[in-house]
């Protein structure tokens, strides 16, 4: 007797097909949703800015970027990220260079503290420094006496912005040291090189495309900060203001076209940063 | 350039890694530390180096203290076991760095470090590759850049970790040979860590035994295989075989093995394990001579050397060695009995 149920040839090709491709309704399903998705959520919105800003054709769109107030905030912006992104380098390359090449006591409170800035809320780290540095906060009275003014004024808003950019710089350094070892660096000690050479030679080409890429997305935070900047800046127009400030306060006096025109230079400004990104990865790779 | 370290101890973390540990390596010698992993050989080459500081103990250069010398300064020659070759340069440029790096006034010209770099890469036979990068070489060959690169500093000391011990066992025993000429070229002072005694062996003037952080034994190879200080050394480098007993005024009883045992006339009674080599061990039919009876288990050819196994009554093995002749006058069986009885057996004493 035959048993009733015949087994079907087995075929490993197919099986292997089966496993490695889904069926091609899955397939597109999931492609498609991913670019409905996209589409939505960032297509549309940033076709939207340039529509909204070109709404009333150049005239207007350039009068608006070429507005004093608004010069005054992208000049304001570029100084902020100009001393907030070489700060948080060296604080970035120091605190990779400790947290990967030695063993020291309270080792991982440091590394959790970099962290701090992506768990608190922008708001509450501005409002930390006005409750440290405001007039009736924990050093003002004595920042007051000496006419040194930090509150609603620009060294508020840069230490704001260090403050909520400064892991990512750190971030991306901490694990390419981690994989790297220190096993170069002893190597380029027998031979004679000092501390720097050391770090110039050795220790920064290994990691160069990693700092490339924190310094990239540190300044698109310090570009782009709203919240923190906002509590710190006390929105005095042309003085405190950068450009996502800017953009906020034309937009509450209903200039709306004008807010789409800033917002488009902000726009342009993560663009830019978005190919230097891609470019530095490809590189990297 | 001779080396001498005085009382070096160094610990990591509760774990002695280097008790008191007192060496001395002359000029020009190639010296070998030998040791099963965790017994402070690799600590002891990196605290020479400077790479590692001491709790204790000093360092000297041809009789100058250079403890407190920072790596920086020792001008040693260090291969690192797994080369540390610098990734993002080319082989020349590895190569080429600890003369780049010096102080503009040590600074060789451009030319100068381009012959240097050059002979040096030709000394290691890679002068075809100065262009490559690491991640393009073989093993063999990032091992001879490494070589190159520590030796361009012209290195007072040559100081090597595991040097072979990521290699394949051919490319091992090729660069073996070649380093053995290149010291017999150079004359660097020279010591190399590793953990396969053969190498060791082969390679050393001299063999530094090392375990849990203490120096075992420290002699010529012939020494250490003929001479072994401990029962550490003796089970450590070679084959050997054991035999349990005890030792009482003058005689030792191993199992049925009883043998005279001068350096022990005390009459109370002291537990003993003797050891013998493969080849130190004879085999017969008759029982004359008080050997050890063990039954015949296993018989292979082994170039020019007849490997014997054999299983004595309390089923312990017995590894033989004997000679293309001394196997011919026998020509012991499988599953037969016969009689082991050493030619020469070393004892230890338990303390």
């Amino acid at each position: 007797m035959m048993p009733a149920v015949q087994a079907a040839p087995f075929d490993a090709r197919e099986a292997r097909g089966r496993r490695l491709t889904e069926p091609a309704l899955v397939r597109w399903g999931l492609v498609g949703v991913a670019l409905a998705f996209l589409v939505l959520f960032l297509a549309i919105p940033l076709t939207a800015v340039f529509i909204e800003a070109l709404a009333n054709g150049f005239g207007p769109y350039f009068r608006a970027i070429l507005d004093p107030d608004a010069v005054a905030a992208l000049k304001l912006t570029v100084l902020t990220a100009v001393i907030a992104v070489p700060a948080n380098l060296v604080f970035g390359l120091c605190a990779g260079w400790a947290i990967a090449k030695f063993q020291f006591r309270g080792r991982s409170l440091l590394t959790t503290l970099i962290d701090l800035p992506f768990a608190v809320s922008p708001v509450i780290s501005g409002l930390v420094f006005v409750l440290l540095a405001g007039r009736q906060g924990f050093i003002g009275p004595w920042l007051a006496e000496r006419d040194i003014q930090i509150i609603f004024a620009v060294p508020g808003i840069v230490l704001a912005s260090v403050f909520v950019s400064f892991p990512f710089i750190a971030r991306e350094v901490i694990p390419i040291m981690e994989a790297g070892g220190t096993h170069e660096e002893e190597a380029a000690r027998v031979l004679g090189a000092g501390g720097w050479q050391t770090f110039w030679r050795v220790t920064l080409p290994n990691i160069k495309w990693g700092v490339l890429y924190g310094v990239i997305l540190c300044t698109a935070r310090v570009l782009g900060e709203f919240g923190a900047v906002s509590v710190v800046s006390g929105h005095i127009r042309g003085v405190t203001t950068t450009l996502p400030l800017h953009v906020e306060i034309l937009y509450n006096e209903y200039r709306f076209q004008a807010a789409f025109a800033v917002a488009s230079i902000l726009t342009c400004l993560a663009l830019v940063t978005l190919v230097i990104k891609t470019v530095a990865e490809r590189r990297a790779r | 350039m001779s080396i001498e370290v005085r009382h070096l101890s160094k610990m990591f973390g509760s774990h002695p890694a280097l008790c008191d540990v007192s060496l001395t390596v002359n000029a020009g010698e190639l010296l070998a530390l030998l040791g099963p992993s965790g017994s402070g050989k690799t600590t002891l080459l990196r605290v020479i180096a400077g790479l590692e500081a001491p709790d204790a103990g000093t360092v000297h250069f041809d009789g100058d203290d250079a403890t407190e010398r920072s790596a920086t300064d020792r001008r040693v020659g260090f291969v690192f076991q797994h080369y540390a070759l610098f990734r993002h340069m080319t082989v020349f440029e590895n190569v080429a760095f600890g003369l780049r790096v010096r102080p503009r006034l040590q600074r060789p010209m451009e030319a100068e470090i381009r012959r240097r770099v050059n002979e040096l890469l030709a000394l290691v036979q890679l002068d075809y590759l100065g262009d490559r990068y690491p991640s393009q070489l073989s093993g063999g060959q990032r091992q001879r850049v490494a070589l190159a690169r520590a030796l361009a500093v012209e290195p007072r000391v040559l100081l090597l970790d595991e040097p072979f011990g990521a290699l394949d066992a051919k490319v091992r025993q090729e660069l073996r040979r070649w380093l053995r000429r290149l010291h017999s070229q150079i004359h660097v002072t020279s010591v190399f860590v590793t953990h396969d005694q053969e190498e060791a062996l082969e390679l050393a003037d001299r063999v530094v035994i090392m375990n849990e952080g203490r120096i075992e034994q420290d002699a010529s190879p012939e020494a250490v295989v003929e001479h072994p200080a401990s029962s550490f050394v003796m089970t450590f480098v070679g084959e050997v075989n054991i035999f349990r007993g005890r030792v009482q005024s003058g005689k030792a009883v191993l199992g049925s093995l009883a043998v005279d045992y001068p350096g022990y006339t005390s009459p109370e009674e002291r537990d003993a394990v003797g050891y013998a080599r493969p080849h130190e061990l004879e085999l017969s039919r008759d029982d004359a001579a008080d050997g050890l009876p063990a039954t015949v288990r296993d018989v292979r050819m082994s170039g020019a050397l007849v490997k014997v196994e054999l299983v004595d009554r309390s089923d312990s093995v017995i590894q033989v060695e004997l000679g293309r002749d001394q196997f011919e006058a026998l020509r012991p069986v499988r599953g037969e009995t016969v009689f082991v009885k050493p030619r020469r057996l070393r004892i230890f004493t338990s303390h």
